[in-house]
């Protein structure tokens, strides 16, 4: 569904992305593992067509389409959606309003949508999505946002960061949900805890896929030698 | 039409309900360019207006301890191309007493227009006014808006303006509140308005907590395209102890357009406090690039944010 060729991001004379070769199938949760600052959301921001990461190298396909060169709201269009490590706030727009940006849906529905990320209706839908919600009801709205939207592909930045482990595991039933409408997931993380519903994990260190394939395999060789290893070097390159 | 019938198409224009207008137990005050066209008290409220030679004289007085129910409706505006209006206003709220006003000032065929709005407002004691403005000045642009008030809070009064100029044009808006606060006395302005073309928009907003545990926030949110210009001037002077006064500016440009921000935090007592925040740029990218990934167009995500902002 989203296939990846040697995609290289350089900014301002840093590579920050180097050569990743990458595949999102059909109905998949690939997960993006990595510690911070390896390039991970960078590669989310390329994915979708951010400002700031168009890139220069590689080749970008959905449904076989090269969309390499396509506006954010083009990929919008053709079913990619993002939702943000950090929710942008938005002064005087509700829940309500911004769940209806995403999709045509009556308020019993937007309701139920609230439900899957754990956010009362009651209390939720006439609130404004701005800084009276704390940064992790914003974030839990914005994965509501998306699901909303019945996304073909959701790249989902750290949706596990700043989430306790009680709401971790409604975040993980959130991503499953989105699988079983038949979504697929790019998820973007670095705790292992949420990928045990990945189909696949693929590894970043230092800008680079390092090990992909097998979810178990692949967790393994972060927890015992990689995590080490990148922190290692992301602070001999600082 | 009538001047009656011109006047409340004009006042629906502006967001008003004309049937408001013609409820017996709503208070209501309709004029047009200088003339009364309708007046209705109700109890506790009284409403006296004299016709003058450019406009209307208007004394509103809520009676002590008199809750006004249902919000009175003010109605002003200038129907042809050409024409000066001004308004002269005394509000005065007796002790322990409430009235919510809604006024809408209209003057949707503006091509050389003139309304001046002086008010004297004196708020008594455990008081509360609700001030709702809302302006349409049509497409054209040509006209001059001068709203100029004096306010006078007594202990434990309350209140809250609401301005808002977003249909239409802007043409020139200049206002200038100035607002006193005794103790525990609150006070809160908020200005919404969106400025294109070549709108010229300058509010001045001073707040003077004077009375023990005084609160004042303004808060502006200012839209300006094409070649519009904005300056906002946002003064909170905490004078008293345990006062507590926040200026909160926002401005959004986009095009030609120019922004200016000019907060001013003054205190004069070491228990009071005043704080300000001022924010002038374009639309933020987070916020357009979150909407375009939801499906929509950048033009349309700019509309929501602004939207949103000026609601």
């Amino acid at each position: 569904m989203l296939k990846i060729e040697n995609l290289t991001l350089v900014r301002d004379q840093i590579i920050i992305l180097n050569k990743i070769n990458l595949e999102v199938k059909k109905n998949e949760i690939h997960t993006l593992l990595g510690v911070n600052g390896v390039g991970k959301s960078s590669l989310a921001y390329c994915v979708m067509g951010c400002s700031g990461y168009e890139i220069k190298e590689g080749r970008i396909y959905f449904e076989g389409k090269d969309i390499t060169k396509f506006s954010l709201s083009q990929r919008a269009k053709l079913g990619i959606t993002l939702a943000w490590q950090e929710s942008a706030r938005f002064e005087g727009i509700t829940v309500k309003d911004y769940l209806s940006l995403s999709g045509k849906n009556g308020n019993d529905y937007l309701g139920d949508i609230l439900d899957k990320v754990a956010l009362n209706s009651k209390l939720y839908l006439d609130r404004e999505v701005n800084e009276e919600l704390s940064g992790g009801e914003r974030k839990r709205v914005e994965l509501a946002s998306v699901y909303a939207m019945r996304p073909k592909i959701a790249i989902l930045d750290e949706p596990d960061s700043g989430i306790d482990m009680l709401s971790l595991g409604k975040i993980k039933d959130y991503i499953l949900s989105l699988k079983e409408r038949g979504s697929s997931v790019f998820l973007i993380t670095h705790g292992e805890e949420i990928t045990e519903i990945s189909d696949k994990i693929s590894l970043m260190c230092n800008g680079e896929i390092i090990k992909s394939g097998n979810p178990n395999e692949v967790r393994d060789y972060f927890k015992r030698r990689c995590r080490k290893v990148c922190n290692l070097r992301k602070k001999l390159n600082e | 039409m009538s001047d009656y019938e011109a006047i409340l198409k004009a006042y629906e224009l502006s967001g008003g309900n004309p049937r408001a207008l013609q409820f017996p137990d709503v208070g209501s005050l309709v004029v047009k360019e200088n003339k009364v066209l309708s007046s209705n008290e109700v109890e506790g409220l009284f409403l006296k207006s004299e016709e003058t030679s450019k406009g209307v004289k208007a004394k509103l007085l809520v009676k002590k301890g008199c809750q006004i129910r249902n919000p009175v409706h003010l109605c002003f505006g200038v129907i042809p191309e050409e024409g000066i209006q001004e308004i002269i206003m005394d509000i005065l709220l007796e002790d322990n007493s409430s009235v919510e006003l809604l006024a809408h000032c209209t003057f949707p065929n503006a091509v050389k227009v003139k309304h001046i709005m002086t008010a004297k407002i004196k708020i008594g004691r455990v008081s509360s006014l609700k001030y709702s403005e809302v302006h349409y000045h049509g497409v054209k642009g040509g006209i001059e808006v001068i709203p100029k008030a004096e306010v006078d809070i007594a202990p434990q009064g309350r209140f809250h303006n609401n301005f808002t100029l977003i249909q239409g044009r802007v043409g020139k808006l200049n206002i200038d509140y100035n607002v006193k606060v005794a103790e525990k006395g609150v006070v809160e302005l908020i200005a919404k308005v969106y400025g294109k073309e070549k709108d010229e928009i300058k509010i001045k907003e001073s707040v003077f907590l004077n009375g023990e545990e005084a609160k004042g926030l303004t808060k502006s949110r200012v839209v300006v395209i094409d070649k519009a210009k904005s300056e906002v001037i946002g003064e909170t002077y905490g004078n008293a102890p345990g006062a507590r006064g926040h200026v909160d500016c926002v401005e959004i440009i986009e095009g030609e357009a120019q922004a200016e921000a000019i907060p001013k935090v003054s205190v004069s007592n070491s228990e009071a406090k005043v704080t300000h925040e001022a924010a002038i740029g374009r639309v933020d990218k987070k916020q357009i690039e979150t909407l375009m990934a939801r499906g929509l167009g950048e033009a349309e995500a700019i509309d929501v944010v602004i939207g949103g902002m000026l609601k």
